[in-house]
Order: C-alpha cells, then structure tokens, then sequence
C-alpha cells in the first residue's frame, strides 16, 4: 500500500519559496475555473475577465490607473505590519491606525485652510506618519509595560478609531459650507494640501510612490541591516535573540511604530488623493486586507509588492466580472479566499517534501 | 542463562545516514548489557525498533523465542519491555502518583496507586512520596518515578538510555543497588551510557556500535575503560593536556547573586559569589536544574540585578546587557544549543553574527558584512572540525555534536578574556568532547578566566583548577580540584543544602540492606 509522507527539508527550499506563489496562483484558476464552470460561466472568460482585462484588454486604460491606486495603500501598510510579524509582533490594528493617520493629515492640512503654502502637504505628510504612530503605541506601551496581548489591544484600537472618525466627520472636521452633511472639505479642491494623480492616467500619487520607497528600504533594512537580522532573530527564536543582545522593549516599540506610520501615511495619502475628504465611511478596510497581502508576499518585500498588485487585481478584475458577466459577487470573494488558502496550502513544500511511502509487507 | 531478547539483522535507514546496519546480539535473561557507542552511532535508534517507536526496513526480533514486532510502544510494554528515556516525560504540576497513573494502560484507583507506588519504590531502595508534586523534585527523583513506572508493571526487560548523567555519584551508587536487585529478580536490563567506569561496574555483557554497525561485543569486565573507548571511537584518544601557568589577577568577581528563577519551576540563586583569576578554570557541578541555566543568564546579561553582582576586571557590571559584557570581554555559551545559543532555521554564517557581530567587526554602520560574516563561519567550521557542507547550511540541520562544537568554537575565536560554558560537551561523542576540552583548557592557558558549568563530574576533574558545586540554587566554596574524592564531591553536591538530594546515610543504608539481602 502506498501513502504519502511529509518530511521536512534540513534547509528551506528556494526554488519553492518562490515556485509555491506562481503554483498557488494556478491553481486558484483551475479550482476557480470549475466553480465558475459549476455556476454556468464560461471559465475561461471569466479567468481573462479577472486576470488579463484589467492589464491588457480593452477597457485597460481605465484600469490600469485603478490597480496602483488600490495597490498603493495595501502594500505601503503591508510592509510595516511584515516587519512587525517577522518580529513575532502582531499589529492586527493597521485599519485603526490608517484611520487615525488620515485625521492628523487632514486636520493639519484643514488647519492652515485656504492659505497656499508649499509647506503645507510635507507637515500633512508627517502629521499623518504620526497620527499612525501614536495610535500603534497605546497597544505598544501596553504590551511593554503590562504585558497586554497587542492583538487585541491593535485590534479593539480600530473600533475606537472608527467611532473617533465618525465623530470628527460629525463635528471638528466637518465642512462649515456643506449644510448639514457629514465630512470634511474636499481637499482635492485645496491644492496645497491635496495629493493629485502625477501622470495622468497611471493611478500614480505619492503614496504609491511612498509605497515603492518603502519597499526599497524595507528590503535593504531586513537583508542588509543588523535591525533587519535582529527582527528576524527575535521573531525565529525569541531566547537566541535575548542571548545575541536584542532589546526586546526596543524591538516592540520599533516595529509598532513603523507600522503604525507607515499605515498612518497610507491612510494620509489615501484621504488627500483617491478619497479626497475624511468621511463617516472613509476607511474600506486596506489596513485589514493588508495582513493578507503581507503572508501573501511571505513577509518579503519583493514579495508584497506583487501580492499587493496581484491583490488589486483580483478586486478590479473582480468587479468587472461582477459588472460584465453578472458574476456574484460571493464567487468572487470565494475565488478570493481560494488564492489566500492554495498559498497557504502549498506554502508547505518550502519547508516540507512529499515521499512516496511504500510499507513494507509487515 | 537463556536468551530473553535476540535481534538479527536489525537494519533502519534514514535519508542520508543508515542509522542501524545488520545489527544482530541476544540479551539473556537477568543479564545487564551495556549498548555503547558514540552519539550517532545508532543506539537511539536500535532502542526505539526494540520499543517499538521505530520500524525495522529489515531483520528480525524474538522475545523469548516467539517473534517479537511491536508496532507500537504499547505493545511492547504488553510483552513486557518498558523504557526509562533520557528526558524525562513528566508533567511538573502534577503529582507522583498522577504521572505515574497517566503512563499506565489500566492504571489502578489513586489510592491503591499511591500504596503501590511507596510500596514498590521503597522494596528497590527508590523512595518516593506520591503526593509531593513532580515540580519541587530534584531531577534523581524524578528519574525514579519513571523507573517506578516502568517497575510497577512488572518488566522482563527494563530499557535505561543513559540514566546517570542527571545523577550526583549517591544517586548513582542507590540507582545500580537497584538494577542490580531487579538483576537478581531476573529482570534483564539494556543499559545504554558512554560512561565507561559505569559499564565496567555495571553490565555482564557489552555491545559496541560504530556508524550504525556492531563493531564487537566483550565482557566489559575484562576489558579496560581504555579498550573500550577504542572499540567505541575507532582510534586511541589522547587525554587533554595543558600547560602549568600561574593565575594571574582576579578578571571576573561575582558577590551575592541572588537572583529570580528562569521558568516556574526554576530555581533561585541564593547569594551566590565566587571569583576567577587569569589563566583559572572554574568548574561548578551539580545535577541540572540546580542553578545552572539561572547562573548563566545571570553572567551573560540576558537577566541584569544590582550592578555590584558582577565585576569584569573591577568594572561593575551586573545591570548591563549581554551586548555591552561582550565588548568588556566576557562571552557565554548557554546549555541549548537550538533555541538558545543558535537560532535554527538560520544559517551558520547568520548564526556567526548572532553572538560575534560585535567583536568579529561584522557590521559597518549599522549594515552586515556579509562576506567577513561567512569566513568567520568558515573559521569556525575550520578550527573546530565541524562536519557541515559549509556555512550556507540552517543551524537545524547539523547533528548535536557538530552545533555545539560550532558554538563553543563561535565563542572561542572571538578571544574572550572570560568565558563561560554550560554542559560544554553534552551529547557530544568521545572525540568532540576531548577536541572541546582541549580548546578550553587551551583558552586558559592563554591567559583567559573559564568557568565551566557541567553535571559531567569526570570533564569537570579533568578540566578544572578549582571546584565548586551548585545545589539549590547555592554555590559551595570553590576547593582545589586536585586530589579530591568522588566522596567530597559528592557531600558537596547533595549533602550540603537540600535533604531531597540522596544523602550519604540513605545510600550506604540502601546498599548495606542490599548487600544483607543477596551476599
């Protein structure tokens, strides 16, 4: 009788650390490919509809520009919450902090309203850095000082920052000319403080491009640098990394930090460009999908930048089969989840390799 | 004598290595036979198919002449094999009679449980209270409730993997007293050890492995401690040497360190101090959780106290963290390798930096010199023999032995001017430990203050200048090692402090009753 059997690889494989995503992906398209088969879809339509239209087809124009903007957010916050998960720290509140991030932008840059400044959007840009950053280190301080667990601390935070955004699209923020109605001043209309597209047509503000410097620096902190090696360390082997002199106090409130800025910035970017006005339902859930993104990419750098891509696509390409093939959209979410569990599933054959196990006749 | 187990050609191959090789030899019935061999030379493995842990790829067993095949543990402790393991499986919040009902198939109500266990262990010399929790036992008692374990279900053949490297040499004298009344009972007992004077005192019969194949079998009796570490190693070992040289000034001072335990059931260090001079070795016994890992944590910073419990050269130190000892000159290498002292899913090279990035000069301005990084590991690889495809290779996959001559080696080339070990050479074969030894006994006589933590009572006498044993988390006064007895040490190690440690009295007391019994 044959069986197989798991073993596990003296060393991680690199040719399947990079294999498994590309495998993953296709078999997210096969198994996806039949349901919507089961569904009365043409598969094959449905699988260009998500994966080629968007880039390449017709209507292209218009969505190419969609994919980096919802790209951008994703893997900026993406990165930061890697850096903490690689660690062993567990910011799961970067919906929270993208929330608070985009109020201290934009409330510094509605501060300085109608002055025309060129200072004005690089203090939103900080302010909004710091506003993520503040709202990371309550779950930070916590953890440090009382051994709170961060995840439900960062989590619990994204309830509050909800209800505080609401209140502020009620009250301080509101725009004084808008009669009654929730959310602040446009400030795609204030352009000192706004944060246009920068060729038009390519989606490309500066937060995508705060999101490709992140990801430059992200991948020369963890490979090149001694914070890198001690983030990997701590997160691989917490006592190795107390005997190699790792600071685990430093360490938390380091890696908190920036990914509470780094999701504040998005968040700042987000309301300054594509949203345009801090609003009751501004937030849309990035900082959430954006712990996906992050085991999608493997915590790599390189890694998250193409599930961060390939993340927007399935949602774009998502809605254009919802729009054009009548699609549901619970199959989408569906096709969704299978990529998220394929990966995960075949993540296994870095680490592990299949044998064929004959038992001998016993 | 009849024969109660015999093997033939025992074969077991893992990828890779070939574990067992056509092992085939009888055990008889109330014989004690000793199974050495180095560390990876497959005795692990051979006990595990006699357990029933591992299945043969080919070859045969017979339990009292019926074919014997134990698909599972359970099953041979239905024929009658029970297992004393090396690491003990115990529950600590749990009391005796609780862990010892756990690993029984149908274990009686606890109140006869508890009648049998006092029962059984005090007609073998084991005494045990029931209710006390396994937590607050020193590690010989808890060695005996595994033994009690296995005796309450009445074993023909008692399995032992290397029972007395947890034990003071008491402990050990009350241990034999007992192998050798289930001897005369007619209990057959395979005692694995490298201990070579144990084998000799012990076994009737030995059976040598070399690399997974049987390379002689011998009444250890008639052999030499000496013969048999050839048989076993394959060459003549030279023992370590070094040269005389006077102790210079005092470099490491510790006074009253008292300190708060690792885990739960830790052990506090009871204002402990000592002092090592230049060129010294300072070797501190005692049986594993007595203080050890607290003392090593205490030294190396990752647990910081009053800056006066510790001085480098004068210099107060005790509040610093591990990274500013090292740049003060004193590096420690824990007891666990994987976890510890090495991060296993990293790389050699990776694994270099973890403790030498700063005196190795691995870093320039924050970023990695990935290129010094890896010929240090290479180095290191070089001088300590350490048997890997090269740096590149996860600290995981090398075998015990090569990852502690890896750390050790780390922390050697890095010129300490105070170096602190603990468990040097466990689970390390003969050749290793002697090429460990040798390295620390060559550290010092250039000049560097070593303190070496062990339960290895023989490294300790080899290697030190000076003795001191921890117990409870109190350290005797250092003596002299030259020229004490195995019966000082042993007073100093579990008379001392603690009444749970076997004391002198119980065991000559055990062993007079024995040898009233049988002479």
């Amino acid at each position: 009788m044959a069986s197989f059997r798991l073993e596990k690889r003296p060393t991680p494989s690199q040719a399947w650390t990079w294999a498994t995503p590309v495998l993953a992906v296709l078999l997210t398209m096969v198994a996806g490919g039949l349901m919507f088969a089961a569904l009365g879809k043409n598969p094959f339509l449905a699988i260009k509809t998500i994966f080629y239209d968007p880039v390449l087809g017709e209507f292209a124009f218009y969505y190419r520009g969609q994919l980096l903007v919802k790209a951008g957010p994703l893997i900026l916050i993406a990165i930061g919450l890697a850096m903490g998960f690689k660690a062993g720290i567990w910011n799961i509140g970067a919906e929270g902090q993208y929330i608070m991030g985009a109020i201290f932008g934009a409330g510094v840059g509605l501060a300085f309203y109608p002055t025309e400044a060129w200072y004005i959007f690089p203090l939103m840009v900080i302010a909004g850095a710091v506003g993520g950053l503040l709202w990371a280190m309550i779950p930070a301080i916590l953890k440090v000082r009382f051994q709170t667990n961060e995840i439900l601390v960062s989590l619990l935070l994204v309830y509050v920052a909800e209800q505080f955004l609401a209140a502020m699209s009620l009250g301080l923020l509101r725009n004084p000319e808008a009669t009654g109605f929730p959310g602040s001043r446009n400030l795609q209309q204030f352009p000192a403080a706004s944060n246009p597209e920068l060729w038009a047509g390519t989606g490309i503000h500066f937060g995508v491009v705060a999101a490709l410097i992140a990801v430059i620096f992200a991948y020369i902190l963890l490979s090149r640098h001694l914070m890198g090696f001690h983030i990997q360390l701590a997160g691989q082997s917490p006592k190795a990394a107390r005997f190699g002199g790792v600071n685990p106090t430093a360490l938390v409130v380091f890696c908190m930090g920036l990914s509470g800025a780094l999701a504040g910035l998005a968040g700042m970017f987000e309301v300054t460009g594509p949203a345009g006005q801090i609003s009751i339902n501004f937030n849309a859930g990035y900082g959430f999908t954006a712990i996906i993104v992050a085991f999608l990419g493997r915590l790599h750098p390189i890694g998250i930048l193409l599930a961060g891509l390939l993340m927007a696509l399935t949602y774009i390409g998502g809605e254009a089969a919802q729009a054009t093939m009548q699609l549901p959209a619970a199959a989408i979410q569906a096709f969704q989840g299978m990529l998220l569990f394929f990966l995960l599933g075949v993540d296994v054959l870095s680490n592990y390799r299949i044998r064929l196990n004959r038992e001998a006749a016993a | 004598m009849t024969d109660l187990l015999s093997l033939q050609g025992l074969t077991k191959a893992y990828p890779g290595v070939v574990a067992n090789d056509d092992v085939s030899f009888t055990i008889a019935e109330g014989e004690i036979h000793a199974l050495l061999g180095e560390n990876g030379a497959g005795k692990s493995t051979l006990v595990k198919m006699i357990y029933g842990l591992v299945k043969p790829d080919s070859g045969a067993m017979q339990l009292f002449g019926a074919p014997y095949a134990p698909p599972e543990p359970r099953a041979a402790r239905t024929s009658g094999v029970a297992m004393v393991f090396q690491h003990f499986s115990l529950f600590e919040a749990l009391t005796v009679a609780e862990n010892v009902g756990l690993g029984m198939e149908d274990a009686p109500p606890m109140g006869q449980l508890s009648r049998e266990i006092r029962e059984v262990s005090h007609a073998y010399g084991l005494p045990l209270d029931p209710r006390r929790l396994v937590g607050d036992l020193s590690a010989g008692e808890r060695q005996r409730v595994e033994i009690v374990r296995c005796l309450l279900q009445d074993p023909k053949l008692l399995i032992m993997d290397e029972p007395t490297s947890v034990l003071t040499p008491q402990e050990v004298e009350i241990l034999f007293a007992t192998l050798n009344k289930l001897k005369a009972e007619g209990t057959s007992i395979l005692y694995i050890s490298h201990k070579l004077e144990e084998i000799r005192a012990l076994c009737d019969g030995a059976t040598v492995l070399r690399r997974g194949k049987v390379v002689g079998s011998c009444d250890p009796r008639e052999k030499s401690a000496a013969e048999l570490a050839e048989l076993m190693v394959g060459e003549a070992l030279t023992p370590p040497e070094r040269a005389p040289a006077a102790h210079g000034e005092v470099v490491l001072h510790v006074a009253g360190l008292t300190s708060e335990h690792v885990d739960a059931f830790g052990t506090k260090l009871q204002n402990v101090g000592f002092e090592i001079r230049a060129g010294e070795i300072l070797g501190i016994g005692g049986v594993a959780g007595n203080g050890q890992d607290e003392l090593l944590s205490a030294l190396s910073g990752e647990t910081i106290g009053p800056e006066e419990t510790v001085r480098i050269r004068g210099e107060a130190v005790g509040h610093l963290p591990p990274n500013a000892r090292r740049l003060r000159g004193m590096l420690t290498a824990p007891e666990e390798r994987l976890g510890h002292a090495a991060a296993p899913d990293m790389s050699l090279t990776e694994n270099g930096i973890l403790s030498g990035w700063q005196r190795q000069d691995l870093t320039r301005a924050g970023f990695l010199r990935r290129g010094a990084a890896r010929t240090f590991a290479e180095e290191i690889i070089e001088a300590f023999d350490v048997r890997t495809p090269g740096p590149h290779v996860a600290a995981r996959a090398l075998s015990g032995g090569n990852l502690q001559k890896f750390v050790i080696g780390r922390e050697i080339l890095q010129q300490p001017d105070i170096l602190v070990v603990n468990q040097p050479t466990w689970g390390v074969d003969a050749a290793a430990a002697a090429a460990i030894r040798q390295a620390l006994l060559d550290l010092a006589s250039k000049g560097a203050a070593v303190l070496v933590i062990s339960q290895d009572l023989d490294e300790l006498m080899e290697v030190s200048d000076n003795f001191a044993a921890l117990n409870a988390g109190h350290l005797s006064a250092p003596r002299p090692a030259r020229g004490l007895t195995m019966e000082q040490i042993g007073l100093m190690l579990g008379g001392a402090h603690d009444m749970d440690v076997a004391d002198p009295a119980e065991a000559h007391h055990i062993k007079e009753i024995y040898e009233e019994g049988h002479s």
